[in-house]
């Protein structure tokens, strides 16, 4: 069977890089003119020539957003079910070795269901089920748990968790699972060990097909993204792309999201090897938006109210809000459990719903309904 | 002197439906839906939480006085789907009437006919008026028509694309061939298209994106109502017939005696 890998494959660094680097000025303003856009045409958006055109290219990515999902902002907050990991990634704050001495903690259904009371009660309707990769502590069986509940809450529940076999999405799509994000971090194969160390994350072909298998089962929502910092972002945003394409041909019932994950706090122990600019990210931001005018594009508390509030109008159509990386964060526990990495965005759902208002475009809690149901879905599914 | 628009025994002044997506805001919204007129107006139902209605959401941007709430049920992917979805809109109090959207692929947003088929049949024995939004395609207008829904709604283009009526040949068709109202749904992005599709003969548009896409969603409403009415008005009037080449300003055939008559009959 042909998998994106085989796809990946016939576009290694050094051929991206060349295809960026051959970019001209006048490559830029083919691609701004162009209704559909090729390859070429993003590669020339990667380009260092593309920030000289910031201005046209932000007015163009507005339009096409306009003209796909509107004036309009969709709302979700991330549930954190557990904060036990037996991965080792280097980057990130629950890694077995981080050196972070805070308590590790799974939510019990009481609990989860006192988290989920507690976002709704903020008008939430869309959440993001997380955990590390740990198996063990947090198998299946308990996944399918914290999707039940949440669904008791939400018409809109998804999953960022360890990578899974077909019949495990299958269960889970069942239960009325709608969305399933899994972030490659980086499509740089060396990068990629270097700094996944352990456990079964560290297996990239595994991670590699995972949201296609969870598509196939039936998962609405897809969403996929590099951790911007880990590798060179114009390659990792030009494989994103290529991701998103492949995975719109192969699972064309799901839409695809991108999301714009960029290493900013981080453990000790770890030095970012490839920081990111403001610059640099929106114009990754503004290029996905050109070449990828119908994906959902997605912007977490990562990021500072400044700069989000810029982004809103740039092409941004789905923000969380109100976040905590703590399991029981809302609700339940307090600071001595371990969170994943610190947020930048401290701002209520209530401000941050107002800053969406004044900069013209409409909150929007519910976009989902109880109604549609994953596991009826014809299709051979 | 124009008849009204008759849908399932119901009468409408307008012949102007708007789509409630997409708005900056409820004001901005119920701006768009004052001034353009329109009698029908169409609501996602994922979109509104119909047991909570909320004081800033699309509900309050409709007058139920003026306007008929048709709850559609874009999202759904299946027959199922959108049957489940537009009997819990009846149970929460709506009317009836369901635009039926069943868009199993989330880029385009193009309707699938065998699951739409389905939902229809289903829909219309359990008592729902159906108007349902479908490809521009001639045989399942009459399929549907047979099964007994109130309209059919073809598109224009793609949702959202603002490309005008792409597929006009195949709505000439469906317009020629229906016993039923005809709406041009979907892909509609300026007045001038509004236009077009009614002096087809179309008996109703639809139109959002278009509205709520402008800097000025009042003005390009009222813009909408205003060329959705002049289409109207030349359909009835009578468009002369499209002709590919020029006409001979003397009869060929006036050496047979009598009156010149057009060879084509």
């Amino acid at each position: 069977m042909y998998t994106f890998a085989d796809e990946l494959d016939q576009w290694p660094a050094a051929r991206v890089l060349a295809l960026i680097e051959a970019a001209s000025p006048s490559d830029v303003d083919r691609a701004l003119r162009r209704r559909e856009r090729g390859p070429a045409d993003f590669a020339a958006l990667l380009s260092p020539h593309a920030p000289a055109r910031f201005e046209d290219l932000a007015r163009e990515a507005q339009r096409l957003t306009r003209k796909q999902f509107g004036r309009t902002i969709s709302l979700y907050a991330p549930i954190y079910v557990s904060n036990v990991c037996g991965a080792d990634c280097t980057y990130c704050g629950y890694a077995v070795r981080s050196g972070n001495r805070e308590k590790r903690v799974t939510l019990n259904p009481e609990q989860m269901r006192r988290e989920c009371g507690a976002l709704a009660a903020l008008g939430f309707q869309s959440v993001l089920l997380l955990t590390g990769e740990a198996r063990y502590a947090v198998p299946v069986d308990a996944i399918a748990e914290a999707v039940s509940v949440a669904r008791e809450f939400f018409p809109s529940v998804s999953i960022e968790v360890y990578s899974m076999d077909s019949a495990d999405y299958e269960r889970l799509c069942g239960l009325g699972l709608d969305g399933v994000t899994i972030y490659m971090e980086t499509y740089d194969r060396e990068v990629y060990g270097r700094v996944h160390l352990l456990g079964e994350k560290a297996n990239y072909d595994y991670r590699l097909d995972a949201i296609e298998r969870a598509g196939r089962a039936g998962a609405r929502k897809l969403n996929i993204a590099v951790l911007l910092g880990l590798g060179d972002w114009r390659v990792d945003a030009f494989h994103t792309a290529l991701h998103a394409r492949y995975l719109q041909r192969a699972c064309w019932q799901s839409s695809i999201a991108v999301s714009f994950p960029r290493l900013g706090h981080v453990p000790d122990r770890f030095h970012i090897p490839r920081l990111v600019s403001d610059a640099e990210f929106v114009q990754y931001l503004l290029a996905m938006r050109l070449y990828l005018p119908e994906a959902p594009l997605v912007l977490s508390t990562r990021e500072a109210p400044a700069l989000r509030d810029r982004l809103v109008a740039l092409g941004i159509t789905h923000m969380s809000a109100g976040s905590s990386t703590r399991p029981g964060g809302y609700a339940t526990h307090g600071e001595d459990v371990l969170q994943q990495f610190a947020l930048e965005d401290h701002r209520s759902p209530a401000e941050v719903e107002s800053a969406i208002r004044r900069a013209g475009y409409d909150p929007v809690w519910k976009d989902f309904d109880r109604a549609f149901d994953t596991a009826a879905a014809p299709g051979g599914r | 002197m124009d008849r009204p628009l008759e849908i399932a025994g119901r009468r409408f002044r307008s012949r102007l439906m708007i789509g409630t997506g997409k708005f900056p805001s409820a004001e901005a919204l119920r701006a768009a839906i004052e001034a353009s007129g329109a009698e029908i107006v169409t609501v996602a139902l994922r979109r509104v939480d119909l047991d909570r209605p909320d004081d800033e959401g699309i509900l309050s941007a409709i007058d139920r006085d003026k306007q008929l709430i048709l709850p559609n049920t874009s999202g759904a992917r299946s027959a199922d789907e959108a049957v489940r979805l537009a009997r819990l809109a009846r149970a929460a109090g709506l009317e009836p009437w369901i635009k039926l959207e069943v868009t199993p692929e989330p880029r385009y947003l193009l309707p699938d006919p065998v699951e739409t088929l389905k939902a229809a049949e289903i829909l219309v024995k359990d008592g729902f008026i159906v108007l349902p939004y479908i490809q521009a395609d001639p045989v399942l207008a009459k399929r549907l028509e047979e099964i007994g829904t109130a309209t059919v709604m073809p598109l224009g283009a793609p949702i959202g694309s603002n490309r005008g009526v792409q597929t006009r040949d195949m709505i000439r068709i469906i317009i020629e061939q229906s016993g039923i109202p005809v709406v041009v749904d979907a892909g509609l992005g300026a007045p001038s298209h509004a236009s077009e599709a009614m002096e087809m003969g179309a008996d109703a548009v639809l139109v959002n994106t278009a509205l709520s896409d402008a800097s000025d969603h009042a003005a390009m409403a009222r813009a909408f109502a205003l060329a959705t009415e002049a289409g109207r008005l030349a359909y009835l009037a009578g468009l002369g017939p499209l002709r590919g080449t020029a006409e001979a300003s003397s009869p060929l055939t006036g050496f047979l005696g009598g009156p010149p008559h057009d060879l084509r009959v």
